[in-house]
């Protein structure tokens, strides 16, 4: 994903140990979500893949930290938002980006769920090394 | 930067300043043939004179340095009024070229004063960019607002009946305006307390795949938050595309026209109403 | 992590208003409360108002279609009241259908359409 030069004024940081943090995570991107001015809709979206993210971090990854900034171009702001983890990590990313794909209980909508919500997205994983989301979405 | 240089200028610029400004005021007001008022231009021309001395005299003469943060906010501001008042962007920049224009004789005496004048203009032609750069910004953003307004207007949602809302959507379907209906739409089912939503596609003159999808999207969410959408007035032509095309419209009640739609609508409401009971509980 | 959403009994009828962020056991819990009470009440219906959620998100999807699903094995019919527009316009991008699940525009014409399922036999979705 393209680097935007961030706000750092607005930077958050949640360390994601159990079900209430995804909570506390989704809410501090809600907040930031408002501040950059993205419609309800598009807040909505964000705060829902910022959700479905948040519950792999803690469920796959066995917990990480989430991170999110307010993001500028050119003439726009947007809301930038990574979940990353030091677990066991995805063998296979194509096949955890289909549809009701799943290597849990769920129903295999979170990560390419997440994906459909969000104008920008990527991940990054490696067998035993981890795993990072990063999404991004903009405000128009 | 060459001090000598710089401070050459700032003599000139600081001993001259009344004559300069005048001469620069001038200059500008003929460009702009009387547009803005001459107490407006001479204040906007007064401060940016002003900082502009006050930044060669901290720091020289690059442009884009920190120096020059108070001339390039009073630069902002004035590419933005000119946009919104409708010059153009030579209009725009003029204001700031005119400064070389008024220089030129005091600085073609010497070899050091040809050399400080080329590096004010320079530094006038870096600024004058400036200006246009903002212009063009300030224009972006007027054409995005105006689009987002158009784009509001152009999706009317009415109340059809009691329970019964729709939208007659006029033109082509693009996401960002299938975005906008969708909203509408399901906040005015809420807000009016309706079941029933049509959405009359009289006025759009091709369905593709894309469209279609959009379509199908609305109806869902709908129908997820417990209504019921129609989608009427589908032409002839547009029927065969959509058979063509093999678009599964799935489920989703279509009718020919608004006012079938209408009707079935209001006998969905009458069955629901026969059966309701007298009480609540 | 103690709390619950409450379950409230109204005639034959569950309601649970849902009024804060949930976290993931309240979900769960909320599943069991309700299959617990629809047996110890023996009611007819169900209604979960979801009008306060600012997101559902593919976990609470599953339980609202989970739970419909459960009282209906044990003879309750369950209505979703209240989905904000931009929860369900969430939904179906992120490509959940809650299928199966019964929904109306507010607790009103939920309880409207329970009063009227009853009055006739279920007809099965």
């Amino acid at each position: 994903m393209k680097e935007y030069p961030a706000d750092e004024a607005s930077r958050e940081e949640v360390e994601i140990r159990s079900s209430g943090d995804v909570v506390k995570a989704r809410q501090a991107v809600r907040v930031l979500a408002q501040q950059a001015g993205l419609s309800l809709v598009n807040q909505t979206k964000l705060v829902t893949a910022a959700s479905e993210l948040g519950r792999n971090t803690l469920i796959y990854g066995g917990g990480g930290t989430a991170r999110a900034v307010i993001v500028r171009d050119v003439a726009r702001v947007g809301v930038w938002v990574s979940f990353s983890d030091t677990g066991p990590g995805i063998p296979d990313i194509e096949q955890a980006l289909t549809d009701g794909w799943t290597s849990g209980s769920g129903m295999g909508l979170g990560l390419s769920g997440a994906r459909r919500l969000v104008d920008e997205f990527e991940l990054d994983s490696a067998p035993g090394a981890g795993t990072t989301v990063t999404v991004l979405k903009w405000a128009r | 930067m060459d001090n000598e240089e710089s401070k050459r200028l700032l003599e000139l610029l600081t001993a001259r300043r009344a004559d300069l400004l005048a001469q620069w005021e001038e200059t500008v007001g003929a460009s702009l043939r009387g547009r803005v008022s001459t107490a407006e231009l001479g204040r906007e021309l007064g401060e940016l004179y002003d900082a502009v001395v006050d930044a060669v005299s901290k720091g020289g003469l690059a442009g884009r340095g920190e120096h020059f943060a108070v001339v390039r906010s009073l630069l902002v501001e004035l590419s933005r009024t000119r946009a919104r008042q409708g010059f153009t962007p030579t209009e725009t920049a003029v204001s700031i070229f005119a400064l070389k224009e008024v220089l030129e004789p005091l600085l073609a005496g010497s070899v050091e004063d040809a050399r400080a004048y080329l590096q004010f203009a320079r530094l006038l032609d870096d600024l004058g960019l400036f200006t246009v750069e903002e212009y063009a910004r300030t224009r972006e953003e007027i054409i995005s607002a105006q689009s987002q307004q158009l784009l509001e207007l152009s999706t009317p949602v009415v109340k059809l009946w009691d329970g019964v809302v729709g939208v007659p959507l006029v033109g082509t379907l693009d996401s960002a305006r299938t975005q906008v209906v969708m909203e509408k739409l399901l906040q005015a089912l809420v807000d009016s307390n309706s079941a029933h939503a049509i959405i009359d596609i009289t006025g759009v003159p091709a369905v593709d795949t894309q469209v279609a999808q959009h379509l199908l999207k609305t109806v869902v969410a709908a129908r997820m938050m417990g209504a019921e959408c129609t989608i009427s007035g589908i032409r002839p032509q547009i029927a065969q595309t959509i058979v063509a095309l093999g678009i599964e419209f799935g489920d989703i009640p279509t009718k020919a026209t608004l006012a079938d739609a209408l009707r079935h609508a209001l006998m969905e409401i009458d069955k629901a109403a026969a059966a309701r009971p007298a009480g609540l509980l | 992590m103690s709390d619950r959403v409450p379950v409230l009994k109204i005639g034959d009828i569950l309601l649970v208003s849902i009024q804060v962020d949930l976290e993931d056991q309240m979900v769960l819990d909320l599943q069991d409360d309700l299959s617990q009470q629809i047996v110890a009440t023996g009611a007819r219906g169900v209604v979960i108002d979801i009008s306060a959620l600012e997101i559902v998100d593919s976990f609470v999807g599953r339980m609202l279609a989970t739970t419909a699903a459960i009282s209906r094995v044990l003879g309750a019919e369950t209505v979703v009241v209240g989905m904000r527009p931009a929860v369900a316009m969430t939904l179906v991008e992120l490509g959940l259908s809650l299928g199966g699940v019964r929904t109306a525009l507010n607790l009103e014409l939920g309880l409207g359409y329970l009063r009227r399922a009853q009055d006739t036999p279920p007809a099965r979705r």
